[in-house]
């Protein structure tokens, strides 16, 4: 740990030894979470904001998060950015099938979460009724702040999240849970990246 | 287990080619592509083979690389050409007609301004128009608020444009262009921010006037955008107009000819680049455009180059516009001084009884409208949006139906892309610059 | 009262409009075409099931789909609005032949409220998917929150 503290203070120039000591699982997951490709998945005005977010201002790639992927068998995350609509859904969740393991959902917009203003017979009342949602991202479009806030919600989620267990088929979805070991008192430290 | 897993959209699909009839390919080619008729009575007299018929039909979309949003087509291709293209939409359908109908007249901006993302402050003015038309007060908007309205959607025409100049630039390969083009948007976008409270979906242009007063310091913040805006605009030629691969990927695609476009309604820049100079600002004006002093800018090829040319030179036209707002701005109300449809203001409130229930019964009941129905058409960044509002004489609209140019000009896609290559289908779709809010709603 | 090629007209808030029924729906817009209406700029309906009773001018019935059609002239910088009477069940020919525009419109009003267009090429569902059930814009559809429809996947 002091080797990781040396480097997390200093840089590589704290560094004394050419290598570095950590638990597999903390690394597995710091990686994970340092470079969690989003599967670019705009359906309306959310996504202008998705972009936005991903333009020169907010540069979403301090996060890792630059490569947009269109194939949903590259990405990790799936930000669905928009109102989702009944014809919409089963495209969504196909999508959302083809998805690689590990994958995550962040719910952007009110409408993406509850169906916002849009009660009525055309928009599904929530993706989380078609595919588990990690992060719910609130707001009318969510500024891009509010997307980089759920954005590392997700990294924290991914950081302390279980590593290879594969969701049940329920759909939970950040709902995690471990059953081989007890859940420790304390949340799980956090090794790499403390933020 | 079968790899096409079922979804609910089953007939819409392109029919097989080779199990047509001659005389069913005619009515289907001709729906579809609507070729002319010499044209499509030739392929008639081919007879299909259906064992050498070697076309394919490929799905593109509703999920796919463009960023154009959920747009769906079927493309039927021989080799590499399309031969056919259907484009499948209803994908981010809103319901918003039938919202429209539960919202009262106060609250419907917040509505269509969700239509056109892109251009949301265009989708509030054109009702806002269609509302103070049927109230009878169209005549009586106070100066200022006109102008305001004018600043507001040139301003908005320009973020939107260079929106398609990073979208398009990004479909095309020139990703460096996405990151500029949003750079530039961005500065439009925090002068919304300052003056209306948001980024996007604003619901600043009111029935009766604009919501608020312009923030102090507003001259000064849209001069420092066209200070910046307008020496960028150069440097986007640089980088892209005389460039040869740019050139080259733009120039003769997506060909469309004036009778063409007409008969399809097509409308702004897709019509422009035809070389017929129709716009709503100039030749049915509404506010004070005819007032200002600007040019009509068109095309002379109807090819997806004069599409984008035609955008990057109407942003300097409307650079020119604001100038010319920026000089000619009054001083005054910014809204109607009409108990009817504007709200009491708020210290108002704190003193009066009479203020408070005035501004509850105009937020919760709204305001009444006198019976009747209309239709008015504004030049949105896309083309003609149109609001068609009939009333009851409630303080709901009977029906509000919104003409979203988007949703006419998409029609334009087949015939653009009859006989082109399917590596320049993306360049059409783009250079058309759908809102797939607006298609759908 | 006036009439344009022998259908009543009339104003609404300053804009042209002119009334015509089923029957004299297609010839009259084939004359407004040579007329020099060279643009069909939009083509909508309205449901009037709860409001009967809107004002129309004398002649013309009142029935339950009104099919309104914006039509714009380039040329004379003018617009009128042609709204045609039609019966629940009752079909429009479609216009597709003189305006190859509306067809989407057509499509779209097909959808929404029903109405079927004679010989229309491509007369299906729009923006619903191809299986649902009902028209959203009629009056007498509901608005409220529907069950999620999406069909079972296997993950
Ligand atoms: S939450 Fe708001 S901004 Fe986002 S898709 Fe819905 S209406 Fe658009």
């Amino acid at each position: 740990m002091g080797l990781l503290q040396d480097v997390l203070d200093e840089g590589f120039s704290g560094i004394q030894h050419n290598f570095i000591t950590a638990k597999l699982e903390d690394l597995v997951r710091w990686s994970r979470a340092r470079s969690s490709w989003p599967a670019s998945f705009g359906l309306a005005c959310c996504a202008i904001e998705m972009m936005a977010t991903g333009a020169a201002h907010y540069d979403i790639s301090r996060f890792g998060m630059e490569v947009f992927r269109a194939s949903p068998r590259q990405a990790d995350i799936m930000i669905v950015a928009g109102r989702v609509s009944q014809k919409m859904a089963p495209v969504l969740r196909q999508v959302y099938d083809q998805m690689m393991e590990p994958k995550w959902v962040i719910s952007m917009g009110v409408c993406a979460s509850s169906g916002g203003m849009f009660n009525n017979y055309a928009i599904v009342q929530g993706v989380d009724q078609v595919v588990p949602v990690d992060v719910y991202a609130p707001g009318c479009p969510p500024t891009p702040e509010t997307l980089i806030h759920a954005i590392e919600t997700l990294h924290g989620l991914i950081e302390t999240g279980e590593l290879l267990k594969r969701r049940s088929a329920s759909g939970s979805g950040a709902n995690v849970h471990v059953e081989a070991a007890p859940v420790p008192a304390q949340p799980v430290p956090v090794m790499l990246g403390t933020r | 287990m079968s790899l096409v897993q079922q979804t609910n959209e089953g007939g819409q699909e392109l029919g097989a080619r080779s199990e047509l009839t001659a005389k069913e390919l005619l009515r289907e080619v001709g729906s579809v592509l609507r070729m002319s008729e010499a044209e499509a009575a030739a392929l008639a007299l081919d007879e299909i083979d259906p064992t050498t018929d070697q076309t394919m039909i490929i799905n593109m979309g509703p999920q796919h690389p463009s960023t154009h949003g959920v747009l769906r087509l079927m493309l039927e291709l021989q080799g590499e050409t399309v031969l056919r293209c259907k484009p499948i939409i209803g994908y981010l359908h809103t319901g918003m007609e039938k919202t429209a109908e539960q919202l009262s007249y106060m609250q419907g901006g917040t509505n269509v301004t969700r239509m056109d993302y892109l251009s949301p402050l265009n989708n509030e003015l054109v009702f806002s128009l269609a509302v103070e038309k049927l109230l009878g007060i169209e005549g009586d908007i106070p100066e200022r608020a006109v102008w305001m309205r004018m600043l507001l959607s040139e301003l908005n025409r320009m973020s939107s444009h260079l929106l398609f100049m990073a979208t398009n630039g990004m479909d095309l390969g020139a990703v460096s262009m996405m990151i500029y083009g949003w750079r530039e948007r961005e500065q439009v976008l925090r002068f919304f921010q300052k003056v209306t409270g948001l980024r996007m979906n604003h619901n600043f242009i009111r029935p009766g006037g604009v919501a608020a007063d312009l923030t102090p310091g507003w001259r000064d913040d849209v001069l420092s955008i066209l200070e910046e805006v307008e020496p960028r605009l150069d440097e986007y030629d640089v980088l892209m107009t005389g460039q040869p691969i740019w050139r080259e990927r733009l120039q003769g695609v997506g060909v469309i000819t004036q009778q063409e476009a007409i008969a399809l309604s097509a409308t702004g820049p897709t019509l422009r680049c035809t070389g017929l100079p129709w716009d709503l600002r100039r030749d049915q004006p509404y506010l004070r455009y005819d007032e200002l002093d600007f040019d009509v800018i068109v095309g002379s090829y109807g090819d997806a180059f004069d599409r984008y040319a035609i955008r990057l030179n109407e942003i300097r036209e409307s650079i020119r516009i604001v100038r010319q707002i920026l000089e000619r701005m009054p001083s005054g109300d910014y809204r109607i001084q009409d108990k009817k449809v504007t709200p009491p203001p708020r210290a108002r409130i704190d003193e009066s009884m009479e203020a408070l229930i005035h501004h509850f019964k105009i937020f919760t009941e709204g305001f009444k409208v006198p019976e009747g129905e209309v239709y008015v058409a504004i030049e949105s960044p896309r083309g003609e949006i149109g609001c068609y509002i009939v009333s009851d004489g409630t303080s709901t609209p009977y029906r509000m139906h919104m003409r979203a140019p988007s949703f006419v000009n998409i029609q334009c896609l087949p015939h653009m892309m009859r006989g082109g290559l399917v590596a320049d289908a993306v360049a059409v779709i783009s250079s058309v610059d759908p809102v797939l809010g607006e298609v759908d709603r | 009262m006036d009439l344009l090629h022998g259908c009543p007209t009339g104003d609404s808030r300053g804009q042209a409009t002119v009334f015509a029924s089923v029957e004299q729906y297609l010839p009259l817009v084939k004359k407004l075409a040579d007329d020099g209406y060279n643009m069909c700029s939009d083509l909508t309906a309205v449901d009037y099931l709860t409001h009967p009773g809107r004002a129309l001018p004398e002649g013309v019935e009142a029935k339950r789909f009104e099919l309104v059609v914006n039509l714009l002239s380039l040329d004379d910088r003018k617009r009128l609005r042609v709204r045609v009477q039609l019966e629940d069940g009752q079909s429009a020919p479609s216009l597709f032949d003189l305006y190859p525009g509306t067809e989407a419109m057509e499509r779209e009003v097909f959808d929404m409220y029903g109405i079927a267009f004679t010989n229309h090429p491509d007369l299906t569902r729009i923006l619903m998917p191809e299986d649902w059930d009902g028209h959203p814009l009629r009056k007498d559809y509901e608005l409220g929150q529907i069950p999620v429809q999406f069909k079972q996947v296997n993950s």
